[in-house]
């Protein structure tokens, strides 16, 4: 402790008139920190800001910026189009719904989900950031909830800004203001539960291993291979014409239950087969359920997920 | 700093910590054993991770088992493994930690680049860490360790890796921690060697108990030996060797040389008498002190989980017969 005095007679910041110029490279020694530290809400703000960041390849190196930027730009495309096709021609609404939008372009959103959720975790296993996390004042809660908050957030950038691209268009092609408000509405409440939704069952699967590899080809075939099978069977009922199972096997994949849910909570048009929706209430409850029974699932598994991983 | 009262952690299989009572005070404290003698699991229960499974451990006097969060936003630690992102900066990194300890967002970039300038990086922090060599990267370890000024640091094995003259900027660093910037140290190591010339006190912990602590000076005072050389070197230094073994003192012979070990300040008048008992004459008799690498346990019966629940060791010193290999620890 010899060097405190040194360190404060040097702290003070130098008058502006009276010091020599020739002082200023001068090493001026350690400086103990007086102010505030923050705790651990802010250390959960933190990690949830650069995660959010991280997504999108902000504060990482200029190659990490380039999908997650083009798959912002191939999401947002078919809006432009839309909305110019729709001034241009002086249509009297949108070639889409706004709850459909999605769900045509679910293909972006799942590559946006499976290359940022390994991203957002697996990197942390692989390179042992996490122990180095659980050093700082949080707590194993905050780092997943700032992990899944990040990725949910992410992911709802993604889906709502074409949804306000659509609208402002609309507003500029002076479609009706409180039919677009409304439809406006509904997509974005559609479009944050898909991301919700979305970024539990991506970190989940992501969080099992520290390959980032293995990590996005898992993703991307948990959402392909179900909707594909959800799809199939229900083609097969089609043809059956039993319109009811189509509109219950649509809790087997994660973008069939938001359609479900769109549909029945929403008065969206479904885009199953034949447009059958939930068929009953029962079963928009079961959707419901569903949808919201899966996110607090993937959020308990992040949780028993890391309750292992301590500093090793 | 650091005070365990009967701290224990039982796996279901193996015992990381056995009752062990060690109180730290402000300075550099060199934690030393072999590898899983349960230096990482106590620093583990330091940092409020992992629940100890009896007694307690307090560190800045706060109770490791409720005030975890506010224990860690006022240490610091530096863990032995690489923990790196290779694609972003050092700065970005640091930065991050810093908010992660705590620190307001100007803070936190100010304090980054204090901190990152102390440990001696410069132009490269605003590289991505991939290209760092281990040097780079471990000085980037202690940054981020170091960066909201703690009030204590637990650095893991933090010359690990390092090429000799790197574990010496290294071990000068750790030393300047303390004596310039005032932060308290406890640092890890199964290298006994070079602690010594780092730490102001030793802790040596083997199987989870607790083999020895007290401060470097102590430490070498008494596990100091005793050089002596006779007139006669064959037939009378085995007499002597005989007698003093009788006498209940540890030695060795080296050469034309005895290893009198001190056990206290009697151990010269016995050597003494016994020199003059069988009327030899007496060359040397001088004191000399031990690497504490010398008593360091050899590695082979360290690393053995046997040691876990083990054999009562010896509270003091313990020496190796081979001294080549107790030597060889601390190369």
């Amino acid at each position: 402790m010899s060097q405190p005095d040194a360190a404060t007679a040097a702290a003070p910041p130098p008058e502006p008139s009276a010091a020599p110029p020739t002082d200023v490279i001068h090493n001026i020694g350690y400086r103990a920190y007086e102010g505030p530290r923050l705790g651990r809400g802010y250390a959960r703000l933190s990690l949830f800001s650069q995660s959010l960041r991280g997504a999108y390849g902000l504060g990482r190196s200029a190659k990490s910026k380039v999908l997650p930027m083009i798959l912002l730009g191939v999401m947002c495309a078919p809006a432009l189009i839309m909305v110019a096709v729709t001034i241009f021609t002086h249509m009297n609404r949108l070639p889409v719904q706004y709850t459909r939008y999605a769900v045509l372009l679910q293909a972006v959103i799942t590559l946006f989900a499976a290359s940022q959720a390994p991203q957002s975790v697996s990197r942390d296993l692989r390179f042992k950031t996490t122990p180095l996390y659980f050093s700082r004042p949080i707590e194993r809660i905050d780092y997943v909830a700032a992990k899944y908050a990040a990725l949910a957030t992410a992911l709802f950038l993604l889906t709502a800004l074409p949804l306000v691209i659509l609208y402002v268009g609309a507003l500029l092609a002076k479609l009706g203001f409180a039919h677009q408000t409304a439809g406006f509405a509904k997509g974005l409440v559609s479009a944050l539960l898909l991301s919700v939704l979305f970024a539990g069952i991506s970190l989940v699967i992501a969080a099992v291993t520290p390959r980032r590899g293995f990590g996005v080809a898992a993703v991307i075939a948990v959402f392909v291979i179900s909707y594909a099978a959800v799809s199939s069977v229900q083609g097969v009922a089609m043809s059956q014409e039993r319109y009811d199972v189509i509109g219950w096997l649509g809790v087997f994949s994660p973008i069939t239950v938001i359609d479900g849910f769109q549909t029945w909570f929403l008065g969206a048009t479904s885009a199953f087969p034949h447009a059958a929706g939930p068929p009953s209430a029962v079963a928009g409850l079961v959707y419901l359920l569903v949808l919201f029974g899966v996110a607090a699932a993937c959020f308990g598994l992040l949780m028993r997920r890391y309750r292992k991983v301590g500093l090793s | 700093m650091i005070a365990t009262e009967s701290l224990s952690k039982r796996y279901p299989r193996v015992t990381a910590l056995d009752r062990l009572t060690v109180d730290v005070t402000p300075g550099v404290t060199g934690l030393v054993g072999a590898n899983g003698a349960g230096k990482s699991t106590l620093i583990k229960i330091l940092l409020g991770l992992a629940p100890a499974s009896e007694g307690r451990a307090a560190v800045l006097g706060l109770d490791v088992a409720t005030a975890g969060p506010r224990i860690r936003s006022l240490v610091g630690y530096m863990p032995e493994h690489d923990c790196l992102p290779p694609d972003v900066s050092a700065t970005e990194f640091v930065v991050h930690m810093a908010r992660m300890s705590g620190l307001p967002p100007a803070a936190a970039r100010e304090r980054t680049a204090d901190t990152l300038r102390h440990v001696g990086l410069y132009e490269e922090r605003y590289r991505p860490m991939g290209g760092y060599s281990t040097g780079m990267k471990q000085r980037v370890k202690l940054a981020q360790a170091l960066v909201h000024d703690p009030k204590l640091v637990l650095l893991d094995e933090p010359t690990n890796g390092l090429d000799p003259v790197g574990r010496d900027e290294m071990l000068g660093l750790i030393r300047r921690v303390w004596t310039d910037f005032g932060i308290s140290v406890l640092v890890t190591s199964h290298l006994l060697g070079e602690l010594e010339r780092t730490s102001d006190h030793i802790v040596v912990i083997d199987g989870g108990k607790l083999l020895r602590a007290s401060s470097t000076s102590d430490f070498t005072k008494v596990t100091g030996s005793l050089a002596v050389e006779v007139t006669d070197r064959e037939d009378e230094l085995l007499d002597l060797l005989d007698l003093l073994t009788a006498a209940g003192l540890k030695l060795r012979r080296s050469g034309h040389l005895l290893q009198v070990d001190i056990a206290d300040e009697d151990t010269y008048d016995v050597v003494r008498d016994a020199v003059a008992g069988l009327g030899v004459g007496l060359v040397r008799m001088e004191q000399r002190r031990h690497r504490i690498a010398e008593l360091f346990i050899d590695p082979e019966s360290a690393d053995d989980p046997a040691g876990d629940h083990g054999p009562d060791h010896d509270p003091g010193p313990r020496h190796d017969p081979d001294q080549e290999g107790g030597s060889s620890v601390a190369a």
